[in-house]
C-alpha cells in the first residue's frame, strides 16, 4: 500500500481538510484548554525544581536557610556566589570543568565515532558473526553497572590505569545504545542503490562512506553526540570508583564531595556553592540540547525518512 | 514519494536492517564494526569474565585466593541483607515505572494529538530535567525535602501543617522515586513522541473516514505503532531500577537511617568492595543481580513483541 504525498499545500485545500503536516491530527483539531492544564501541572513538575535550583542560586548561604524556597531573599548574591565557587579551593571547580570537558570530548567523541563506524557497518554490510554482535550487544545493555564496575575497576588498577583520567575515559567510549540508535538510522537513512552507485564507478569503501554516508547521516550523529554527551557529563558512578585524586574529578564527583564536606568533622558548609554549581553544571548542557534541538529530534524519528 | 506502511519505529529492534544489505567484500563490514568490538570486547566481555572467575574464588588470609565453586553464590542465596534489597528495587520498579512510563505515555499522546497550546514549550520543559545530572537532581531535591529549611519545611511554616518528612525510613522510597521520575518522565515521553510523529498520516485519514473517534484512535492506531519504543522503554526503566544507585547513595548522606550500605543490590555490592575489600562476593551479587536484570529483560521483550506478531 503506498501513499502519495505530495509537496504539502501552503494552506490546506477545499474539502476535507486533511493533514497538512506530519505530527497534525487530520482535522487541524480544536486546541483544549483542560488538556493544556493537565499537561501543564506536569510541566510544572518539571520545571518548578529548576526554578527552585536558579532562585537559590541567588541567594548567600544564611538566605538560603532563613527565606522561602521559591522566591528570592533580599540581597542579591548570584554573582558574589558564581565567584566564589569558581575561586573556591584555588579554583578546583574551575579544575573538575575542565575534567568533565576532556572527558566529554574524548569519551562522548569517541563514543560517537565508534557508534556511526558500527552502526554503519551492521546496517548495511552482511558479514560473518553479524548475528553474534547483535545478541551480545544487545545483552550487554542488561547488564548492571556494578557487575562492570568492580571488576573493571580491580582490571584498570592491575593495568595501572585508575587514578588516572583513561579510567573514565575508557569505559565511556562504548555506548550500546549509541550504537543500536546509529543502526537504525543508517539502515533509513541511507539507500542501498547509493552505495551501489558509489561502488560501480569504483569509489573506496573508505571514500564511500566518508562522502557519500557521514553527510546523510548528520542528523544521527547529532543525536547520538548529544546523548553520549549527556551520559558522560552526568557521569558519576564510574569516576567516583576509579578516581582518588580531588584533581582528575569530574563536576559531579567534586559537587558531591563539596556537599559532603559538611558532614565531616570540621569542613565547612558550602550549600551556596553546590547549588550555584550545580546550576553551572547543567547550563552548558541545556544550551546545548536547546541549540541543536532541529537536529537531534530529527535524528530521533529516524525512522520518517521517507524511502 | 511513497512509502511503506508502517514505517519502521524507532525503537523498533534493528533485526531486519533495512532491504538487502551490499554483498560485496564478505568481511568489509568487520571493519566498521571492528573498532566497536575491540573496545567493547575491552570494557564489556573482559570485566564480565573477570567478574566470573572472582566469584569462584576466596580470598584467604593466608595462601591468596582460594577455589571454592559455587559457595559464594549459595552465601549470597542465604544472604538476608542481599534479599532485602532485591525485594526493595522490585517494590520500586512495581510502582516508579508504570507510573513514570504513564505520565510520559500520556504527556507524549496529549502533545501529538496537536490539541495543546504551547505544545514545543512542553515538548521541551519536560524534557528539561534529564539534562541534570543525577547527583545535582538528588542535591536539589535533598534540599527540597529538608523539614526544617527545605521546601517542605517553608510549606509547613507557611500554611501550619506538618508534612511528614520525605526522608524518613517510612517514605524514602517514595521520595526516591519521585526523583528517578522527575528525571525520566522527560526522556520516556520523548521516545513516545518519536514514535508516534512517524505513523503515516494515511492511517489518520482512514480513521477519520471511517468516523474513529479520538480515543478509538489512540486504541487501534497509536498505541500498536509505538509498541517497540513501549517495550524499549520499559526494557530501559527495569534495569535502572536494578542499577539503582546514584540517588539513594547520595541521599544516604542527609538520611543515614533511612538508607543503609545495602539499601539497593547495587550499594550493597558497591561497599562489599569499597568498603568491605569481599571483591569475591561483591562481583558474586553483581553477577546475579545482571542475571536477574537479563533474564526480567528478556522476559518482558518476548511478551511484548509476542503481541505485535
Amino acid at each position: 500500500m503506498t501513499t502519495t504525498t505530495a509537496p504539502t499545500p501552503a494552506r490546506p485545500v477545499a474539502g476535507p481538510k486533511l493533514r497538512t503536516r506530519r505530527g497534525h491530527s487530520v482535522d487541524r483539531p480544536r486546541r483544549s484548554v483542560l488538556l493544556t492544564v493537565l499537561t501543564t501541572v506536569v510541566g510544572l513538575y518539571a520545571v518548578v525544581p529548576l526554578a527552585w535550583l536558579v532562585i537559590n542560586a541567588t541567594k548567600a548561604q544564611e538566605d538560603l536557610f532563613g527565606s522561602f524556597g521559591l522566591w528570592f531573599a533580599g540581597d542579591f548574591s548570584l554573582f558574589q556566589n558564581i565567584a566564589d565557587t569558581l575561586t573556591y579551593n584555588d579554583g578546583i571547580f574551575v579544575r573538575w570543568l575542565g575534567n568533565t570537558l576532556l572527558y566529554v570530548v574524548v569519551g562522548a567523541g569517541g563514543a560517537t565515532a565508534l557508534a556511526v563506524l558500527g552502526g554503519y557497518g551492521l546496517a548495511k554490510f552482511t558479514f560473518p558473526g553479524k548475528r553474534a554482535v547483535f545478541a551480545i550487544v544487545i545483552g550487554a545493555v542488561a547488564v548492571p553497572g556494578t557487575a562492570l564496575a568492580v571488576p573493571t575497576f580491580l582490571m584498570f588498577s592491575q593495568m595501572g590505569l585508575t587514578n588516572t583520567p583513561w579510567a573514565v575515559i575508557i569505559p565511556s567510549l562504548i555506548s550500546p545504545f549509541g550504537l543500536y540508535l546509529m543502526w537504525t538510522f543508517a539502515a533509513e537513512a541511507i539507500p542501498t542503490e547509493l552505495l551501489e552507485a558509489a561502488r560501480v564507478d569504483g569509489a573506496s569503501e573508505v571514500r564511500t562512506f566518508a562522502q557519500i554516508c557521514l553527510p546523510l547521516l548528520g542528523p544521527g550523529i547529532v543525536t547520538v553526540l548529544l546523548f553520549t554527551m549527556v551520559a558522560t557529563w552526568n557521569n558519576y558512578f564510574l569516576p567516583l570508583i576509579m578516581l582518588k585524586d580531588p584533581d582528575w574529578y569530574p563536576l559531579t564527583v567534586g559537587l558531591n564531595s563539596w556537599n559532603a564536606q559538611a558532614a565531616t568533622s570540621g569542613g565547612q558548609a558550602i550549600f551556596n556553592l553546590v547549588i550555584t554549581g550545580s546550576v553551572l553544571t547543567i547550563v552548558p548542557l541545556i544550551a546545548a540540547f536547546l541549540l541543536l534541538q532541529r537536529f537531534w529530534q530529527s535524528g530521533l524519528a529516524s525512522g520518517s525518512v521517507k524511502e | 514519494m511513497t512509502q511503506t506502511v508502517p514505517p519502521p519505529v524507532v525503537a523498533d529492534l534493528p533485526a531486519r536492517p533495512g532491504r538487502r544489505p551490499a554483498r560485496r567484500g564478505r568481511w568489509t563490514g568487520w571493519g566498521f564494526v571492528g573498532p566497536f568490538m575491540a573496545v567493547f570486547a575491552l570494557v564489556f566481555l573482559a570485566p564480565i569474565a573477570y567478574s566470573i572467575y572472582l566469584s569462584l574464588f576466596r580470598k584467604q588470609l593466608v595462601g591468596g585466593n582460594a577455589f571454592v565453586g559455587v559457595e559464594n553464590y549459595q552465601r549470597a542465596f542465604a544472604d538476608p541483607a542481599f534479599w532485602s534489597a532485591l525485594g526493595r528495587v522490585t517494590l520500586f520498579l512495581a510502582v516508579q515505572v508504570p507510573i513514570m512510563l504513564g505520565i510520559a505515555l500520556l504527556v507524549a499522546l496529549a502533545i501529538d494529538s496537536g490539541r495543546l497550546y504551547g505544545k514545543s514549550f512542553f515538548r521541551i520543559s519536560i524534557f528539561m530535567p534529564y539534562a541534570v545530572p543525577a547527583v545535582v537532581a538528588t542535591l536539589m531535591w535533598g534540599f527540597m525535602y529538608g523539614t526544617r529549611f527545605g521546601l517542605v519545611g517553608n510549606i509547613n511554616d507557611a500554611f501550619g501543617v506538618s508534612l511528614p518528612n520525605p526522608l524518613s525510613p517510612d517514605l524514602v522510597l517514595l521520595s526516591i522515586g519521585n526523583i528517578v521520575t522527575w528525571s525520566f518522565v522527560g526522556y520516556n515521553m520523548l521516545i513516545f513522541y518519536s514514535a508516534l510523529r512517524v505513523v503515516p498520516a494515511s492511517l489518520y485519514e482512514a480513521a477519520a473516514i471511517d468516523g474513529a473517534g479520538q480515543w478509538r484512535v489512540i486504541r487501534a492506531i497509536k498505541l500498536p505503532a509505538i509498541r517497540g519504543a513501549l517495550v524499549i522503554a520499559t526494557i530501559f526503566s527495569i534495569i535502572g531500577s536494578f542499577q539503582l544507585f546514584n540517588e539513594p547513595s547520595i541521599l544516604q548522606k542527609l538520611a543515614p537511617n533511612a538508607i543503609t550500605t545495602s539499601f539497593t543490590p547495587n550499594m550493597y555490592a558497591y561497599s562489599l568492595s569499597f568498603s568491605g575489600q569481599q571483591y569475591n562476593y561483591s562481583a558474586t551479587v553483581a553477577i546475579i543481580m545482571g542475571v536477574v536484570t537479563m533474564v526480567v529483560a528478556y522476559a518482558v521483550q518476548l511478551r511484548g513483541m509476542r503481541k505485535e506478531a
